[in-house]
């Protein structure tokens, strides 16, 4: 397609039922032509299940899929023009490398030379050139990952697809891996769509995430939207480690605008100014609304952010202090929940004592407590 | 296989291992002793058979008996030994082995990778083959036969060895094939290959241990069936088990005991040769779904 902003996936109304049970609820995602797509949500929330309708795996109860302007809906997989990286990787054991690499192509009867020059290209890029006459069983599980990937990357693909694949993977394995497969997205500008639980590797890969819980599409949108701007409680939760902040809030009108006051442990409640708070908090005057704010927004008040324009500042209780070398993490009480403050690794800070905590509430978010969808 | 690990739960004590051996010994010899008779016997003149001693190592060495077993021998109303027998055995049995084996696997393929609306309830029905006593089924399946015009020939054996052993075959392979990963069949899929591609260039090629577990119980099962091979052989087409009874038990003349123990060896021995040489992988290949690594 030549242009960007045309959709090169999209999927509209998806419904996918198995019986009665309705595992996928009127998905609708649009991502362009060279896009990372990231799909991430608690295990059953249809992702990967979403991963296998786009890649013909599994039919669809209604709506649609088009990859670059074409409906494939109901094309056999190998027409959908997609290559696809398998949590388990799914190497064909009884086959060696190359000839992994080169099955879909024998299949479709590409000439010999043909498909040792496409191996040997693979092979170079991934560096698994010496690899190429083993078996997937004498490989190590780094080298079975970039032999998945060498055989998507062979098929030369409109679109590809990634299930969870750097969740077999041991902790450093993965982020190396993680960085690589950016830095091949970056030099390829294929499109991805790429399944995770991992929120991390959502934020550092994708460009458009969409979160799902229970079949239901949460919230679709870029990293930063998402992480900022989440659109319910659950988002708000899911993204973000250590996860933000949600406690319970009273708002207080207090003339020109809007105050926020939080319990605290054995002292009166803080309260905390809020001048640019969203529009539709005022109507919440005298309820309750959950409060979210994130770790890295609450801290000691040198550390605090300094284009932050609305600091709020209070005295905590600090029961818990875990420094975590880069960091320190503080733990206190405020609406009836334990939080979660992100300090400055050298700050002097002892558990016990009572600490002044500054609050950036430009970061603030509010929810409904009933709908627990953001108060805009 | 593993090897022994010091929380084996034998304990080494002597004396307990002496014990065990014992035991075992005992058993194997009391196993063995049957074939040690025949062997012995069948080698032997027939006069040194009368004179008693079953035991006895041969005073005259001798194949004759083999030979007569073999060739010469009376069987039914003709001398032609038990080789006609032994072909028509091999006829029979190569075809129906590889037959049931092929559409066993194909059934545990379909029933694990494809499954449909209600192939459970399939898979069920085929188990309850298993279960039928052969008995019941011997009427209906001559009526069968007589429809079909195969009544009396070998393919008619056949198709009754292929249809009774489906059931067996296909649980084999269904349960192997319930852990072979579903990841495999999809990236297949995306690769291009076709149903059949799928079946014989990935699953087939792991497929070895089960294979061999298949062919063997076949194998055994059907060279060693008396009860279709008497009911539904005709005169040409008699299999090996059903020579030799009419081999041992024919009423008239001398009981030409040394003929009938080379004879009963002869029959049974394609299938001692099929377990020897594949034998380790037939317990290999029944734990492989058990103890998947």
């Amino acid at each position: 397609m030549s242009s960007t902003q045309t959709s090169f996936l999209k999927i509209s109304h998806l419904r996918k039922s198995y019986g009665s049970l309705e595992i996928l609820k009127d998905i609708n995602i649009e991502i362009e032509e060279g896009g990372f797509l990231v799909l991430v949500g608690p295990s059953g929330c249809g992702k990967s299940t979403l991963l296998n309708t786009i890649a013909g795996l599994e039919p669809i109860t209604s709506g649609d899929i088009a990859i670059d302007g074409r409906s494939v809906a109901g094309l056999h997989p190998s027409k959908r023009d997609i290559a696809m990286v398998f949590q388990s990787y799914a190497l064909y054991p009884n086959m060696t490398v190359g000839g992994n690499i080169a099955f879909g192509m024998e299949i479709r009867g590409v000439p010999k030379e043909e498909r040792e020059k496409a191996i040997k290209q693979v092979a170079d890029m991934l560096q698994i050139g010496h690899l190429l006459d083993r078996k997937p069983g004498q490989l190590s599980g780094g080298q079975r990952q970039r032999v998945a990937m060498g055989r998507a990357l062979v098929r030369d693909p409109k679109l590809f697809l990634f299930d969870e694949p750097l969740s077999n993977l041991d902790a450093k394995l993965r982020v190396d891996m993680r960085t690589e497969i950016k830095r091949l997205h970056q030099r390829m500008k294929t499109t991805i769509v790429y399944v995770t639980h991992d929120q991390i590797e959502a934020m550092t890969l994708a460009t458009k995430i969409a979160v799902l819980k229970d079949g239901v599409l949460q919230q679709f949108g870029s990293p930063a939207e998402i992480y900022n701007n989440p659109a319910n409680m659950f988002v708000a939760d899911f993204m973000g480690s250590p996860a933000m902040n949600l406690l319970k809030a009273k708002i207080e009108g207090n003339g020109s605008g809007v105050a926020v006051s939080l319990a605290r442990h054995q002292a009166d409640p803080l309260v905390l100014s809020v001048p640019n708070a969203p529009g539709g908090l005022s109507a919440y005057s005298g309820k309750e609304v959950i409060f979210g704010i994130r770790p890295e927004a609450l801290t000691d008040p040198d550390g605090a952010d300094r284009n932050a324009r609305t600091l709020g500042e209070g005295d905590c209780l600090i029961e818990v202090v875990e420094p975590a070398g880069a960091d320190t993490f503080a733990v206190t009480h405020l609406g009836g929940k334990e939080i979660v403050a992100r300090l400055r690794a050298d700050v002097r800070i002892t558990a016990g004592q009572t600490a002044r905590l500054a609050f950036n509430l430009d970061k603030a978010v509010f929810f409904d407590p009933a709908s627990q969808l953001r108060i805009a | 296989m593993s090897a022994p690990s010091p929380d084996n739960v034998i304990s080494h004590n002597r004396l307990t291992r002496a014990l065990i051996y014992t035991a075992l010994i005992l058993f194997a010899v009391y196993y063995l002793l049957p074939l040690y008779v025949m062997l012995v016997n069948s080698l032997k003149p027939l006069e040194e058979i009368r004179q008693g001693g079953m035991l006895n190592l041969p005073q005259v060495w001798t194949i004759e008996p083999w030979l007569q077993a073999w060739s010469t021998a009376q069987i039914g109303v003709q001398p032609t030994g038990l080789r006609p027998f032994f072909i028509n055995s091999i006829l029979m049995v190569v075809p129906a082995v590889v037959i049931s084996t092929i559409i066993g696997a194909l059934n545990g393929y379909v029933l694990t990778k494809w499954q449909f609306r209600g192939s459970n309830v399939f898979f069920g029905l085929l188990l309850l083959s298993c279960f039928i006593p052969f008995q019941i089924v011997l009427i209906p399946m001559a009526r069968i036969l007589g429809m079909l015009g195969l009544a009396g020939s070998l393919w008619g054996l056949i198709l009754v060895h292929v249809v009774y052993g489906i059931g067996f075959t296909t649980l084999y392979f269904r349960n192997y094939y319930e852990n072979f990963p579903t990841e495999l069949v999809r990236a297949a899929q995306i690769d291009g290959a076709s149903f059949f591609q799928i079946f014989y260039r990935i699953l087939l090629p792991s497929s070895g241990p089960i294979i061999v577990v298949s062919v063997i119980w076949q194998f055994t099962n059907i060279w060693n069936d008396f009860l279709f091979g008497a009911s539904f052989s005709g005169a040409n087409t008699t299999p090996m088990t059903v020579a030799l009874n009419n081999l041992v038990s024919s009423s008239t003349g001398v009981k030409e005991y040394n003929v009938h123990f080379a004879g009963a060896i002869l029959a049974a021995l394609p299938t001692l040769i099929v377990y020897i040489v594949s034998g380790r992988y037939f317990v290999r290949g029944l734990m492989s779904g058990a103890v998947k690594g």
